[in-house]
């Protein structure tokens, strides 16, 4: 038997937004940045509400319909930021929000300025400053009531006129309350960010959520299996090899014995190299250990076209990227040595502006096509749920390029 | 040959026991044997050893720690021969290895090769004795990319190239490639006038072919 393999390390599936989180126990919800997030969110709105709040009284002082036709104005014109501002801070709450489907040979067109008001996405954002408008004081009202009410127990034995026999049973349920308030937080926060959600992109983000908690379960059950194959399986096997081994050096060299033992022996060398070849298909070690350049680097060593790899990184990216990008160049890699007859072929790589930019190039005829069943539509799927986008050239005739943006930081 | 005093670090109990058999049985002493890597600085300290062989992947963190163990050796021991046996293939771990120091005195071996058992006794003494052992599978994967300087090298030189790195005397690699002593001291001036390596003491100088070549 091997020795204890202890706990594995690939730890489960997170949660993906606030609603999820409130329904895991208590424990790793109460531990988990998500009540505070969704704190910072809903408290996005009361910083908004202030100046809004002003200017109504501004306009009220004022008087008259012009004042109020100018706040209307104001408004309105006001209405692209604060949606931006509406769809920017859901990203506090929710990680699949940004997740865009990868797109092939073009960009998401999106909201931005000057407006464009033949785009969806232009009104779409609207919408989130109608939904700000209409549910601020909401917000407000479940910061106050979760939050303030425990904290004003917790105060009692401090007012004028309370004595200690009543004052400090109260304090006793404020501490109480106050970790609870975490749950009214976030499900109010995960409501909100379902009814957002629903305004941005109604189907399309669903499909998304499903499909980025699929990859992640996939990557889970693959480290699983690498890890149980090399623990179990390979040590085996090496065992065995050895003991073959040990064999050969007691039997005399000309028996008949020694003949069948020295086949086993090849055989379970052969068996070894092919497990070897399999384990860093299902999950590459090299890639956990020392990050992407290193393993593009290795992948590289392996392919049979000659490829210039310059990829250059400030350090370690986070797990999810690194593993996208680097099945990304495999399967590039592989078109290439299949398909392109391309004789040279290269990938570059940066981290610039919190982005990672990819590319994998080659001189080969061109005329890749999606559509084809040449694993690039998997490959945009699997960049889509990193939140990147992924970009195809290939023109008859060559060249062709494959480029993933994938906005991420640089892990510390 | 003097026997060696071996320390083993390999978290898996059944081939840590076999490693342990095998040297035995070739006359070396096992002085000790550990499952993780803090355990084989404490073993190295404790009882000192001529040669250490360590698994890559161990506990704590299950990741590299064997392989971080073993710079750490090389720095702190430059005395001391470490053998690496690894089940990965990627030279990414072996160069780090033979990056750290003077390059003599260590190896990186698959585990495939303990299967071997006469040639990984002979790779363990010749570690121990001052060479240098790299895998054949990961000279192969080095070879492939290195094929800027390498397209000066005729497919014999590598091939001499590739045999050094195993750590094979002239002796050993005239034998494998059935040709004369002579021809292989030929093939090696032209690796050594190809790589630019500037003359120096022989030893040295093969030593530096192979580095040049690990690392690229």
């Amino acid at each position: 038997m091997p020795a204890d393999p202890g706990p594995v390390n690939v730890g489960c599936v997170p949660a993906r937004s606030a609603l999820e989180a409130v329904t895991q126990s208590p424990r790793r919800f109460l531990r988990s940045s998500w009540p505070w997030r969704s704190f910072a969110y809903l408290l996005g709105s009361g910083v908004l509400a202030v100046p809004a709040l002003g200017l109504y009284l501004l306009a009220h002082q004022v008087g008259g319909a012009a004042a109020y036709l100018a706040l209307l104005a104001g408004a309105a014109v006001l209405a692209l930021p604060l949606g931006m501002f509406e769809h920017a801070r859901l990203r506090l709450i929710d990680r699949d929000l940004a997740r865009r489907p990868a797109v092939v040979r073009a960009r998401q067109p999106h909201a931005g300025w000057p407006p464009r008001l033949r785009e969806p996405a232009t009104w779409r954002t609207a919408a989130l400053a109608g939904l700000l408008f209409a549910t601020w004081w909401m917000d407000i009202g479940v910061l106050s009531a979760a939050v303030w009410t425990p904290l004003l127990l917790m105060s009692a034995p401090f007012q004028p006129g309370t004595d200690a026999l009543t004052g400090l049973p109260l304090a006793f349920a404020g501490l109480v309350l106050l970790p609870l308030a975490a749950y009214p937080v976030t499900a109010w926060a995960g409501a909100r960010a379902t009814i957002v959600r629903a305004i941005l992109a109604p189907r399309e983000a669903e499909i998304i959520r499903s499909r980025a908690r699929l990859v992640d379960a996939f990557e889970v059950e693959r480290r699983r299996i690498e890890r149980d194959l090399h623990d179990g399986a390979q040590q085996r096997l090496v065992s065995l090899t050895m003991n073959l081994g040990l064999a050969l050096l007691d039997l005399p060299p000309r028996s008949a014995a020694a003949g069948q033992v020295r086949a086993a022996h090849e055989e379970a060398k052969m068996a070894l190299a092919e497990l070897r070849e399999l384990i860093r298909g299902v999950h590459p070690q090299v890639l956990t250990d020392r990050g992407l350049p290193a393993a593009v680097a290795e992948a590289a060593d392996r392919s049979p076209v000659p490829v210039t790899v310059d990829v250059a990184l400030p350090g370690r990216l986070p797990e999810a990227v690194e593993i996208a990008a680097y099945y990304v160049v495999c399967e590039s890699l592989a078109n290439v040595a299949k398909h392109s007859g391309a004789a040279r072929c290269s990938v570059l790589g940066h981290h610039r502006a919190e982005t990672l930019v990819l590319e994998v190039r080659d001189d080969g005829r061109g005329g890749a096509d999606p559509a084809s069943g040449s694993g690039l539509a998997g490959l945009a799927d699997r960049v889509a749920v990193v939140e990147g986008v992924m970009t195809l050239s290939s023109p008859p005739g060559g060249p062709t390029s494959v480029r993933v943006e994938i906005p991420c930081d640089v892990r510390a | 040959m003097p026997p060696l005093r071996v320390i083993i670090a390999e978290d898996a109990v059944l081939l840590r026991e076999g490693m342990a058999g095998l040297l035995e049985r070739f006359g070396h002493q096992v002085v000790a044997m550990v499952g993780d890597a803090p355990g084989l600085l404490a073993a190295v300290d404790h009882h000192g050893a001529d040669i250490v062989i360590t698994d890559v992947r161990m506990p704590p963190g299950y990741a590299d720690e064997g392989l971080r163990a073993a710079i750490a050796l090389r720095r702190a021991r430059p005395g001391l021969a470490v053998l690496v046996v690894s089940q990965y293939v990627e030279q990414t771990y072996a160069a780090e290895l033979l990056d750290h120091g003077s390059g003599a005195k260590v190896g990186y071996l698959l585990k495939d090769r303990i299967g071997d058992v006469r040639d990984f006794a002979s790779a363990v003494a010749r570690v121990a004795a001052g060479g240098t052992v790299v895998d054949p599978e990961v000279v192969r994967q080095l070879i492939r990319r290195r094929r800027d300087p390498l397209a000066r090298l005729t497919p014999r030189e590598r091939e001499v190239l590739g045999l050094m790195a195993e750590g094979r005397s002239n002796a050993a690699i005239a034998r494998e490639l059935v040709v004369t002593e002579a021809a292989v001291s030929k093939h090696i001036a032209g690796i050594f006038l190809k790589l630019d390596l500037p003359p120096a003491e022989d030893d040295h100088r093969r030593v530096r072919a192979v580095l040049a070549y690990l690392r690229g």
